[in-house]
């Protein structure tokens, strides 16, 4: 899932505070079961938005919320169609897909993050996330016992691990565990280590984000005659 | 009254609740500012009602909750803990004081306690000054009554 935090208040009344009407959108999907911008989170930021705008003298601006199931889809967007030209703002509690989603669909309404979006992770326990994944567009986990040397190493290597690796911790943090001694001890237990006896060709950044933003396209899916490849 | 500072406790059923009951049966004396919320533990407590107690106009909310070591429900008063202490910082950033919200813990036995508490809590709010989002009295009694009425969860047959 999408991992995302909330934005410090003063921070989002920046960014409302010269608005008459706000709508803080919730999403329902990953934001939700990280606990960043679900339901109850909308409904707990626009009291602590109400209230710190009375407290700077900024009682008039109205803050109410909803929340959609999810932001980045626009069959759940459509929703919102009816009640968005009440307010001059919309103030968004998805992740960054969501809102550049309602942006796209609301031209006239300016649309303000909530959340700092952080990334694609899981729940390792009751109120921890971690990275797990980097999107890179070319996934080679088969080749790394199931772990991923981009997302986990913080040098990202391929070869590793590198000189900082030390007890099983990765020199960049006490608590961090080293990519490469978790590759290495997996690829132990699954008795493939050997597979690492040879050097690991560079990787293939084609597919990354360094090409610009990336499509992905499924013609058999598409409706005939809206398909485009670009 | 208008002066005086208006209190919401969130009291858990198993312990705050009953030792505000104790304190009445003992006849002992503390402040009437404060109106009381019954839980079924302090577990149940959602940031959301302690937010809307301050949106209201409240001066100072009390949850008042079971010893640890001794909740009903196990961890539910060390669950509500952390969850204040969340509240209190969320406070911090809207620019509103955290000491206007305190978590207590108590047994059923500790009349006296609960005595304690509400005035320790009367004096602190009292040196704070009123609540810079209060509202008139009279409003505030009906929002108070509103925000039992969303935070109520046990049925009228389980209650004392």
């Amino acid at each position: 899932m999408i991992v995302a935090d909330r934005k410090k208040i003063p921070e989002i009344l920046d960014m409302i505070m010269d608005h008459r009407r706000v709508l803080l959108v919730g999403c329902g999907t990953c934001v939700t079961v990280c606990l960043a911008g679900g339901e109850r989170e909308a409904g707990i930021l626009g009291s602590a938005l109400r209230m710190a705008l009375r407290l700077r003298n900024h009682g008039d601006v109205t803050v109410e919320e909803c929340t959609i199931e999810r932001q980045c889809e626009g069959a759940f967007i459509d929703l919102l169609a009816q009640r968005v030209p009440e307010y001059d703002a919309i103030c968004s509690l998805g992740c960054g897909a969501g809102v550049q989603a309602l942006a796209e669909r609301f031209p006239k309404t300016p649309v303000y993050p909530g959340l700092n979006t952080q990334f694609m992770g899981i729940l390792e326990s009751q109120g921890v996330w971690t990275e797990k994944c980097s999107g890179c567009g070319n996934c080679r986990l088969g080749e790394f016992a199931g772990i991923c040397p981009i997302t986990r190493c913080a040098k990202r290597l391929f070869n590793g691990p590198c000189g900082g690796s030390r007890d099983g911790k990765c020199e960049v943090h006490p608590d961090l565990g080293c990519g490469w001694q978790l590759i290495r001890d997996r690829a132990s237990n699954l008795g493939i280590l050997d597979r690492f006896e040879r050097i690991v060709p560079p990787h293939d950044w084609s597919t990354g984000l360094d090409g610009g933003p990336r499509k992905v396209v499924r013609e058999d899916q598409c409706i005939a005659g809206l398909c485009t490849r670009t | 009254m208008i002066d005086e500072p208006l209190i919401l406790a969130f009291c858990c059923h198993y312990c705050a609740y009953a030792a505000a009951d104790l304190a009445g049966s003992m006849r002992l004396q503390y402040p009437g500012n404060v109106r009381i919320l019954r839980l079924p533990c302090t577990g149940k407590l959602e940031p959301n009602f302690v937010l809307a107690a301050f949106e209201r106009g409240v001066d100072g909310v009390i949850v008042a909750g079971c010893l640890e070591g001794g909740c009903h429900f196990l961890e539910g008063n060390l669950r509500a803990r952390r969850r204040v202490e969340r509240v209190r910082e969320l406070l911090a950033e809207i620019g509103l004081e955290p000491e206007r919200l305190e978590m207590f813990n108590l047994s059923s036995a500790e009349g006296g306690r609960f005595a304690e508490i509400v005035t320790t809590m009367v004096e602190r709010l009292k040196l704070l000054g009123r609540s810079p989002l209060r509202r008139e009295p009279d409003r505030i009694e009906q929002e108070v009554h509103e925000i039992g009425r969303q935070a109520k969860a046990m049925p009228a047959g389980e209650r004392r």
